[in-house]
């Protein structure tokens, strides 16, 4: 897609997640050094008293970061934040979503500014953020 | 009852140095799923103007747990673990982050507050990750929240 013809309100392609399997969460603490058992000991949850484990955050967060590398090359990502507002359960659709909210100049490049979020399939934000991409 | 000692406010933590490796980049694009050949093809890392494969925008965060014990230091400081949520992270980019580079993680304690009359307790640590030639790769700010009760 073009980005730099995106305007204030439009939204960028929406980057949709296979269901949260154990399998992506033991992966993640292998590839990510997270090892905590949260995430990947469901011995250790039910021990604990949370049930299940659930995703790291940190992977959401990846995935939400896919969806601003998909509309527009890594190299032109400037800045971005979440905050993490909810866990996400294994078998959760993480749905990421992104809508420009401003176009500005900076440092003699044009950025976009969007509002971004990872969202479950029943609505439920897990995070919320913004970032800023320049697009040229 | 406050349990992270304000005086905290201005430590610099010990710096926590990561040799980036091809095979670890790889690793993290395929946990993550991410596609793009730029994490996984030297050939397309290098057609993109890269030196050598791309680490993804939230590896550089991961290079502190894979190189160190961030959790044991957060003990030290004197987080109950068990009560320990990551409330945000942000990250600012000034320059890539490669295989074959070595990372140096210097993280500061930015600031230590509270919500809800003390139930909440917010320690804001920055870390600048900065490669062999001393070049800023990127600035992370990760919001760490201690509840009570």
């Amino acid at each position: 897609m073009d980005a730099a013809a995106l305007k204030v309100g439009d939204a960028i392609p929406e980057l949709t997640i296979n269901r949260v399997s154990r399998q992506t969460l033991a992966l993640y603490a292998g590839a990510s050094g997270d090892h905590n058992p949260i995430h990947i000991d469901t011995d250790f949850t039910r021990a604990a008293g949370v049930g299940d484990v659930f995703a790291h955050g940190m992977l959401v967060m990846a995935w939400l970061g896919r969806a601003l590398t998909g509309f527009a090359p890594q190299s032109a990502l400037r800045s971005w934040g979440v905050r993490f507002a909810s866990i996400t359960q294994v078998g959760a659709r993480i749905r990421c979503t992104g809508t420009v909210t401003e176009r500005f100049e900076q440092d003699g490049e044009r950025r976009l500014r969007l509002d971004i979020a990872a969202t479950d399939e029943h609505g439920d934000v897990k995070l919320k953020g913004e970032a800023v991409v320049a697009v040229g | 009852m406050p349990r992270l000692d304000r005086n905290l406010i201005g430590t610099v933590l010990e710096p926590v140095v990561a040799e980036v490796e091809k095979g670890e980049i790889r690793q993290f694009a395929n946990a993550i799923g991410a596609t793009d050949p730029i994490h996984t093809d030297l050939a397309a890392a290098q057609a993109a103007g890269y030196p050598n494969l791309v680490a993804p925008p939230t590896l550089v965060f991961c290079l502190a747990q894979r190189n160190a014990e961030p959790t044991k230091g957060l003990v030290k400081l004197g987080f109950d673990v068990a009560k320990l949520l990551h409330g945000e992270q942000h990250f600012e980019y000034f320059h890539p982050v490669c295989a074959g580079d070595t990372i140096t993680l210097s993280t500061r304690i930015e600031d230590i507050y509270e919500k809800k009359g003390g139930l909440l307790e917010f320690m804001v640590q920055k870390t600048d990750a900065v490669n062999r030639d001393g070049t800023l790769c990127a600035t992370m700010t990760a919001v760490v929240v201690q509840r009570h009760g």
